[in-house]
């Protein structure tokens, strides 16, 4: 896979957003808390410095090739896994079902997105974890809360390894005239959600009035939402040149990814509102659990995957 | 005998300590990715005993590794002396590597009293982890109650404070009779200090104290 210059062009205009990021962010501990005493400001800052370090990251992962971006989503599968089956509804008689999440359908999963067995690897978890993973705890014969224990860790699958393996998945898709570039695709997808995620909290952050669900999340603000959604739609849009699709095309995926990412993060609240959490885990300063911050990717990767592969190849 | 020879230089085996610590750390961060929550205290360098639920023969490894280092250097776990010095490679990590106190649960078989010696290791300076339910809890309990150690410490030494750690998640990582364990998150909460009230006397002070652990469940998962 070559490193197609437009990458490098992307990765750059990143690291500018986040250059003025971190003069803003210096600007206003200044200005309001020098002491770093303003828990708004030193949040926003250790956002930005968690945001060097995953486009880094990020960027050592595409330079790696393919190897290298499955390998990192693999870990990222895995610690949204862990973070998820840590609040989910569990007895001792799940222990063997949890490991093989673990150590077996997630490891699978990721070979095969890597060898590109595409009728497996969309299969495995929907029907086959689906269906055996519950008759492992049934062995273990404890009927107690037998249906929330195997739903929940089903969904622990779906969403942390079945709907993220969806990003590296990209590269598998053949696009006529597109070839060795589809690693643009995953840096675009990341670009438009994750740019919409933090413009819905710029936007709400200074206009946000009105909730959009009030009992799960008071900071999704309908002015966030609108904001963000066609700030980074447009932003998406702009970029139509790198990627496969014309600007029209662009712009509306862009905004299907971007609302898609939206009902993510809506969602992912909801679970955390009811196990009672504020957050999925610690890992990540400022922004809480790798779940925190792959959520609207979560869903948004599956429908972007699926759309290109019915209409691009 | 060339191996036990090697385990005995004493330079060596603080560096082959040392570094079984560093890879026992990483490997309980790795698997559990501990998160300490300090509710009610700091982690400051101040003397003090740690009491936690003991659901797990890891339990204290998983305190030691979420104390800043600084702390973790003079902090020693009282563990039992029967499990730790029955083999090698147990007494090699019990006593090099963690440090332990170790303490003779067997009445019977015991040359010095197992208060005593937390005492004098309070007494050098050291800070102490202990699991006052005395053995493991297996039950579906969440806290068995509490053997009277706690409340001697706590009348000898009535200037250290009694710092109650509720481990949430460890018995579901490695139930007993598992070899697999799960990589679950585990949440270490520290709540405030505790001391001998004025004429409390043993019973009041073993409830109050396990009231406290226990309530420390409730802030910091299951």
């Amino acid at each position: 896979m070559n490193v197609a210059p437009h990458l490098i062009w992307l990765l750059l205009g990143v690291a500018a957003i986040l250059v003025v990021a971190t003069l803003i962010g210096a600007f206003l501990r200044a200005r309001v808390g020098p002491k770093g005493d303003n828990p708004v400001i030193e949040n926003l800052n250790a956002r930005i410095a968690a945001w060097w370090g995953m486009v880094i990251l990020l960027s050592l992962a595409f330079l790696a090739g393919k190897a290298g971006v499955v390998i990192l989503f693999a870990l990222l599968s895995f610690s949204a896994l862990r973070e998820f089956l840590t609040l989910t509804t569990k007895a001792r008689a799940d222990h063997w079902s949890l490991a093989g999440a673990f150590f077996l359908v997630l490891p699978l999963q990721y070979w095969l997105v890597s060898v590109d067995w595409y009728g497996f690897y969309s299969v495995l978890i929907p029907v086959y974890a689906f269906l055996l993973m519950p008759v492992v705890s049934a062995l273990r014969g404890e009927p107690k809360d037998f249906l929330t224990r195997v739903a929940e860790t089903q969904w622990a699958l779906m969403i942390c390894v079945f709907c993220v393996s969806h990003v590296p998945a990209l590269l598998n898709l053949k696009i006529v005239g597109y070839e060795g570039r589809s690693v643009i695709l995953i840096a675009w997808l990341i670009f438009t959600v994750q740019l919409s995620d933090v413009m819905q909290y710029v936007w709400g952050k200074l206009f946000g009035r009105h909730p959009v669900a009030p009992k799960l999340s008071p900071s999704k603000t309908w002015e966030g939402l609108i904001g963000g959604v066609l700030t980074a739609s447009l932003a998406g849009a702009a970029l139509w040149w790198m990627t496969p699709f014309t600007l029209p095309e662009a712009a509306g995926l862009a905004l299907i990814v971007t609302v898609m990412g939206f009902f993510g993060g809506l969602v992912m609240s909801a679970i955390k509102r009811d196990k009672g959490v504020k957050d999925w885990g610690h890992l990540i300063p400022g922004h809480g659990g790798f779940l925190d911050r792959l959520d609207s990717v979560v869903f948004a990767a599956p429908v972007f995957f699926h759309i290109i592969r019915w209409y691009w190849t | 005998m060339a191996i036990s020879g090697f385990f005995t230089k004493p330079a060596l085996r603080r560096v082959l300590a040392g570094g079984a610590g560093a890879a026992i750390t990483l490997f309980a961060r790795l698997v559990t990715a501990p998160r300490a929550i300090w509710a009610g205290i700091e982690p400051v360098q101040k003397q003090r005993v740690y009491f936690a639920n003991h659901t797990s023969n890891a339990d204290f490894v998983l305190l030691w590794t979420v104390l800043p280092p600084a702390l973790r250097q003079h902090t020693r776990p009282v563990a039992a002396l029967d499990y730790w010095l029955k083999t090698p490679l147990r007494a090699f990590i019990g006593r090099d590597v963690f440090n332990a106190v170790l303490i003779d649960r067997r009445p019977e078989e015991r040359v010095a009293d197992p208060v005593a010696l937390m005492g004098e290791a309070l007494a050098d300076g050291a800070s102490l982890i202990l699991f006052p339910e005395g053995v493991r809890n297996m039950t579906e309990e969440p806290l068995l109650p509490f053997r009277s150690g706690l409340y001697h410490l706590a009348r000898q030494n009535p200037e250290i404070d009694l710092v109650p750690v509720w481990i949430s998640n460890l018995n579901r990582v490695m139930p007993k009779g598992e070899i697999v364990p799960l990589p679950l998150i585990c949440t270490l909460t520290f709540g405030a200090a505790l001391h001998l009230a004025e004429g409390e006397d043993k019973a009041d002070f073993l409830a109050r104290s396990h009231a406290a652990l226990l309530a420390l469940r409730e802030g910091g998962g299951q």
